[in-house]
């Protein structure tokens, strides 16, 4: 039999969950393909609020990798657009001139921001906060410009005000309303929301009326309908939405505000169903994720041809997902003569709690300072209960029980994706789920907004004890709970001086731990103790053993140091002869600027050495590497410093130093950068008479662009700066950690206050030199111990 | 049928690094051996199963080496592969007599 197919317009957030139900319900019915305006896979659009204000990035906020489609057979056509429906032949035709027959239909074609119809709307500079696209508009205005207006009060409009501070931007906010978010909050609470965003740095025009956009091609200011002004150059409007219905309407689709549907989703003409913000459910259309999955999931049993009492309206609940402010709306939230309300306002801690009550019943709520009841109060309210089970649950909540614990089964975590607490409780113990990630893959909570992440952890905690707080702390490995931080404390409180005991003392879970912690604890043992530990080499991994690097078939690769990657005839000789004696299996140059003989045996490799007559180019160990240089100065018509010179110094200074992970460093002499410094470690860029000291750089696994520490003078200064960032970083960093994770992490902010502070810098650097002062060269040292060459050099044969 | 073995004479006890494997060869086989710390003797198969693995550079954590190239975390004593990984290598009986360290493998 041939599969049916199933055509769905519009690659967004109801969409696509749409399929998604369908599939766990009849895996393979139908042929699936997806038409999607945007060119990326379906994304987490809630999430463009935590993109602009900083807290996640474009390329983490993706539902459905590629992958998705392709491993579900479904044909994705990214970046095009459905432009006609023939509702009589059953065909679809798109911009790209596709034709596509359909035997089911659905349409989740989202809504388009309103734009107020203002002359000057349609200047440079003006945009909405929907897509990806608006999105990185702002961040690229942000580079360049200063002053923000946001049009609308709202939701959206706080969100966008709130990312376009934290991008920099003055930002200016204009309400119609005399007080924010009038739609979903009371007075009191928009009151103290607008107090708190004030506090935060947002300037409100409230009660005015835009009549005007001014400027030439770009927008430079906004009138008001009342006569004053304001500059401005960048206007986000975030005035509402409204549902995408052309494509629909032109197609003879029944339209009202909204495609019209009944409680199966279907709209008028037959195998052509709506959800989403497109779509007029009962005279209502919905602007929030929650409704938008419980019409996808009826939607899903209506295909599937499964018996299902259909979708039968919503309770919405709000939250303000502006870091540091928290604010949560419910149901029906304005007082009448009907209504009773509970209301608590501590002034203290800056709380704000209304509970609307008519004939006994929970008919609304609104929360500021303190949403951790939300969850609760909503499924209360959607469950119309009384409000004495409300205040009976608020007794044990007092106790300082957690507010799950009073939870009931069905009493819902996840509001977007209506997860109750029984499913989630049930998953973890069934499925084994120990964090919130898994919980996330497995039962849709905390997937789309993010604000029932605590929920969610909680319920772990519940459900699994101790076990759970242990493994949301990043411990070293599995061998402890402690974490990095703590270990390293202890070594220094306790003085302790050898893996073993650490292990002893710290009282370690496995006998003799594992290859995660050991070379992690001698790490921080060397960093802690640098003249007084003594390495262990059965705690180091192979490479850093025997000081070559392992290659698949058991045979090592000896790369000779060649400082700041400069050589000379009489090196290069010798090397090419010792390349011949030995006969290594390849010669390479490595991507650091040095030259790599693969291929040798490990009984070999102390020869080898001894012929080199060189040192150690530390090719394999967790610490500095390779400084890169260009040409420079001294040849290059561009060079303005001594590249070379300087990368020569640096090598030479920091030659050995064991780091948390592999430091590799590149000096160039002109902005041109030929030694790559933006994804090194440590990067240095000559320009007329200024050094810049760029850190956190990385172009392996994650490629990341190393960010300005300082711009200094002279060579020392580098030197100097840079002792101390790689000490700080040598203290602080965990064990395998890359710059640019540490850097990542804790921000080059906080990295610059340290080294800018000329008495942590100066002894940073004495800390530092002490470390330097250990340095041995290995080849050598293994040259001169007859022990060492037998340990760990010799293979035993026998008769 | 019973196989019989032959003793190795692979060194000296006092010889071989603490904490740490050796490589030993016997006839065609390769045979990593580890003194662990708490003195024991152990044999196995140098090869890791998942790519062939030189075990005996692997680091030694009580009665489990972790290979060197993936990291693979295999009992010495029985020559089982750790979970979440699997497999398992030959292990080989080892003897200490006159602080002279035997292997036993199988006759030819
Ligand atoms: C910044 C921001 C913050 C938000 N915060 C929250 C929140 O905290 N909580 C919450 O519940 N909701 C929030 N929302 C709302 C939520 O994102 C939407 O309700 C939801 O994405 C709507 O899903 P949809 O599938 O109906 O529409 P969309 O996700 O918009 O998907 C529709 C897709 O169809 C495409 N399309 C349209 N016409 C065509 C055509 N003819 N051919 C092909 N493709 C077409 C569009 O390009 C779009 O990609 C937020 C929205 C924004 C913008
Ligand atoms: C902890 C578990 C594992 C780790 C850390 C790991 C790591 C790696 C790495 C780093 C490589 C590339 C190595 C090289 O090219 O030399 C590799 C290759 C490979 N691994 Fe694993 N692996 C693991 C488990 C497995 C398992 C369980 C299997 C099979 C059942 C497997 C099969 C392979 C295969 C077939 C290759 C070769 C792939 C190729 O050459 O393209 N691995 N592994
Ligand atoms: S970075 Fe500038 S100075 Fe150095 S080699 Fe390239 S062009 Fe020349
Ligand atoms: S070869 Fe041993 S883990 Fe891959």
């Amino acid at each position: 039999m041939e599969k049916k197919k199933l055509v769905l317009i519009g690659n967004g957030m109801a969409g696509i969950r749409t399929i998604e139900e369908i599939l766990k319900l009849l895996p393979d019915q139908f042929d699936i393909t997806v038409f999607g305006k945007e060119p990326y896979p379906n994304y987490n659009r809630i999430q463009l609020s935590k993109v602009l204000q900083g807290d996640t990035e474009i390329k983490d906020i993706t539902l459905n990798e590629w992958q998705w489609y392709e491993d579900n057979g479904i044909l994705l056509y990214p970046g095009e657009t459905v432009t006609k429906i023939d509702k009589d032949n059953q065909m679809l035709y798109t911009d790209k001139g596709k034709e596509t027959p359909y035997d089911h239909l659905i349409i989740a074609t989202g809504s388009n921001p309103f734009m107020l119809p203002l002359p000057g709307a349609d200047k440079e500079g003006v945009t909405a906060f929907r897509d990806i696209e608006d999105c990185e508009k702002m961040i690229d205005a942000s580079k360049n410009y200063k002053r923000a207006a946001v049009i609308g009060g709202g939701l959206l409009g706080l969100e966008a005000a709130r990312g376009l501070l934290n991008l920099g931007m003055e930002v200016d906010v204009i309400h119609l309303a005399d007080y924010l978010m009038e739609r979903q909050l009371d007075r009191a609470a928009g009151e103290l929301l607008q107090k708190e965003l004030a506090s935060q740095g947002m300037n409100f025009y409230l009660e005015k009326q835009t009549a005007e956009i001014t400027g030439k091609k770009r927008v430079t200011g906004l009138k008001f309908k009342d006569g004053g002004a304001i500059p401005a150059d960048l206007v986000v409007m975030a005035v509402g939405i409204k549902p995408n219905v052309a494509l629909a309407q032109e197609s003879g689709v029944e339209v009202n505000k909204g495609i019209v549907v009944n409680d199966h989703m279907e709209t008028n003409v037959p195998n052509i169903y709506a959800v989403g913000e497109c779509a007029e459910h009962d005279q209502m259309v919905y602007g929030l994720v929650a409704p938008l999955y419980e019409q996808g999931q009826a939607l899903a049993k209506h295909i599937s041809g499964m018996n299902h009492q259909g979708y039968q309206g919503s309770v919405l609940s709000t939250q303000l997902k502006v870091s540091g402010v928290d604010v949560f709306s419910t149901g029906l939230i304005n007082e009448t003569a009907e209504t009773k309300s509970i209301k608590v306002f501590d002034e203290w801690q800056n709380t704000y709690k209304k509970i609307l009550v008519q004939d006994d019943k929970l008919t609304g709520a609104v929360l500021f300072g303190d949403t951790k009841e939300g969850t609760k109060l909503l499924s209360l309210i959607k469950k119309g209960a009384n409000v004495e089970e409300y205040l009976e649950s608020q007794q044990g909540a007092d106790n300082g029980e957690s507010i799950v614990t009073s939870m009931s089964d069905d009493e819902i975590i996840c509001g977007c994706n209506g997860v109750s607490k029984g499913a989630i409780v049930n998953s973890i113990k069934a499925d084994g789920l120990s964090s919130v990630e898994e919980v996330k893959g497995a039962t849709n909570a905390s997937r789309s907004c993010g604000t029932c992440k605590n929920l969610v952890s909680e319920l772990l905690t519940d459900t699994l004890g101790d076990e759970y707080e242990a493994d949301t702390k990043e411990s070293v490995c599995a061998c402890t709970d402690l974490t990095r931080d703590e270990v390293v404390a202890e070594i220094k409180e306790k003085g302790l001086t050898h893996t073993k005991e650490v292990m002893n003392v710290l009282e370690w879970k496995t006998e003799e731990g594992c290859s995660k912690c050991k070379p992690a604890l001698n790490y921080y043992l060397g960093m802690v103790y640098p003249k007084e530990h003594e390495d262990e080499r059965e705690s180091r991994f192979v490479n850093e053993r025997l000081h070559a690097n392992i290659q698949k078939d058991g045979t090592y690769s000896v790369v000779p140091r060649m400082y700041g990657g400069v050589t000379n005839a009489s090196d290069l000789r010798t090397i090419a002869d010792v390349a011949e004696k030995y006969e290594v299996g390849m010669i390479k140059l490595t991507g650091g600027q040095r030259i790599d003989l693969l291929g040798v045996k490990k009984e070999d490799l102390p020869d080898v050495w001894k012929d080199l007559g060189m040192p150690s180019g530390y090719a394999y160990g967790k610490s500095v590497r390779t400084v890169k240089t260009c040409v420079g100065a001294e040849f290059c018509r561009f060079g303005t410093q001594d590249s070379t010179g300087m990368g020569i110094q640096l090598e030479k200074k920091f030659e050995g130093l064991n780091t948390p992970h592999k430091v590799k460093m590149g000096v160039s002499a002109c902005p041109r950068n030929c030694a790559e410094g933006g994804v090194k470690d440590v990067g240095v860029v000559g320009l007329d008479g200024v050094w810049e000291v760029y850190v956190g750089g990385n172009g392996g696994t994650e490629l990341r662009q190393a960010e300005l520490l300082v711009k200094v003078k002279s060579e020392e200064e580098v030197l100097e700066y840079t002792a101390a960032f790689l000490q700080y970083y040598r203290e602080n960093a965990s064990y395998l950690e890359r710059t640019s994770h540490y850097v990542e992490r804790v921000g080059v902010e906080h990295v610059q206050e340290i080294v800018n502070d000329d008495q942590l810098r100066k002894e940073l650097n004495e800390r530092m030199d002490q470390a330097l002062g250990t340095y041995k060269e290995p080849w050598n040292e293994v040259l001169e111990s007859e022990t060492t060459l037998k340990d760990l050099y010799e293979k035993v044969a026998t008769k | 049928m019973e196989q019989t073995v032959r003793k190795v004479r692979i060194g000296n006890y006092d010889d071989l690094p603490v904490s740490l494997g050796k490589a030993v060869v016997v006839e065609d086989k390769e045979i990593a051996v580890f003194r662990l710390s708490n003195g024991n003797i152990k044999a196995i198969e140098n090869k890791c199963p998942h790519r062939g693995g030189v075990l005996s550079e692997g680091m030694v954590s009580g009665e489990h080496v972790f290979c060197p190239l993936h990291d693979w975390k295999i009992n010495v004593s029985d020559g089982l592969v750790q979970a979440p990984d699997d497999g398992c290598v030959q292990t080989y009986k080892t003897t200490i007599e006159d602080n002279q360290v035997y292997v036993e493998v199988p006759e030819k």
